[in-house]
């Protein structure tokens, strides 16, 4: 099979698109919950009070939007890197740099704390550009959220330019 | 909530960036990557100034002026990009504004500038009108 004509970009990596990675469990709790809004400053008691959230409308805290985007980390994994994803196969050359190039969330219910949820993670698209920076890999990739019940509760969608 | 073209919202989301804001994202996200906290390997082995903000952050603090202005469960989908690194220092506002309502969602023009006006996130939202 002849080699791909991409500078960076391996067969390798050309056929894990679109292979669903293996699932990891992602606990949404209250304590995790409360350091996630006060590193971004809410002053809602919703936050950080259950009775409060509970008063407001909510089984407990709920999920702030940016919180799904925390990683869950895997002591036997290299990459600690944001989100479920490792980078994958390796490229033809190193890419030593990376941009968070743009992350894209979806709600499509409510998420709070008890939640347990699992992500399955993909990589959707992979494509060279070329700019300022040289040469770069785009790699999307893209995670589905489901809940303790099987109902898809968010899907993000990850954008990491390598170089 | 009765969004309709033209509602904004506008707030100052962090004063002052310091490194302690950044390493309590750091502990809160559990990113370590060591650009954003240590100084010796932003400057010497990067070539950055120091160290800066986890564009995550930027997206978080972005978010917060969203679901204050929404309620916690009044969004649809958020998508952000970033325009420009976070320093220690800076001042973020970040800033919403409706532009089109159609069949009960909201669309939202998000953007968030640092203290000189220029912008670090940039991106949109969709919320139930």
């Amino acid at each position: 099979m002849p080699e791909n004509e991409y500078e960076y970009i391996s067969d390798e990596m050309l056929a894990a698109v679109g292979k669903e990675g293996s699932p990891t469990t992602f606990e949404v709790d209250k304590t995790m919950i409360r350091m996630f809004a006060r590193a971004v400053g809410y002053t809602d008691p919703v936050y950080y009070d259950e009775k409060a959230a509970q008063a407001a409308g909510y089984r407990s805290l709920p999920c702030p939007p940016g919180y799904l985007g925390t990683p869950v980390f895997n002591p036997k994994r290299e990459s600690s890197g944001p989100g479920p994803m490792s980078f994958g196969p390796a490229p033809k050359k190193p890419l030593t740099r990376l941009l968070n190039g743009g992350t894209q969330l979806e709600f499509f219910g409510d998420i709070c704390a008890g939640d347990v949820l699992t992500s399955t993670g993909h990589l959707a698209e992979i494509a060279e550009t070329k700019g300022s920076l040289g040469t770069m890999v785009v790699m999307t990739n893209k995670s589905v959220y489901k809940n303790q019940d099987g109902e898809v509760v968010a899907i993000s969608t990850g954008t990491v330019l390598r170089y | 909530m009765a969004l309709k073209v033209g509602d904004t919202n506008e707030m100052v989301v962090i004063e002052n960036v310091s490194r302690t804001h950044i390493v309590k994202y750091a502990g809160a996200s559990g990113d370590f990557n060591p650009l954003h906290h240590d100084d010796p390997v932003a400057q010497n082995m990067a070539g950055y100034p120091s160290v800066f903000a986890h564009g995550m952050l930027s997206m978080g603090l972005t978010g917060r002026m969203l679901t204050d202005w929404l309620g916690p469960d009044g969004l649809k989908s958020f998508g952000v990009r970033f325009t420009k690194q976070v320093w220690p220092g800076d001042t973020l506002t970040a800033r919403g504004e409706v532009t089109d309502v159609k069949d009960g969602v909201a669309t939202i023009k998000v953007v968030t500038t640092n203290q000189n006006g220029d912008s670090v996130v940039e991106g949109e939202a969709t919320a139930k009108a």
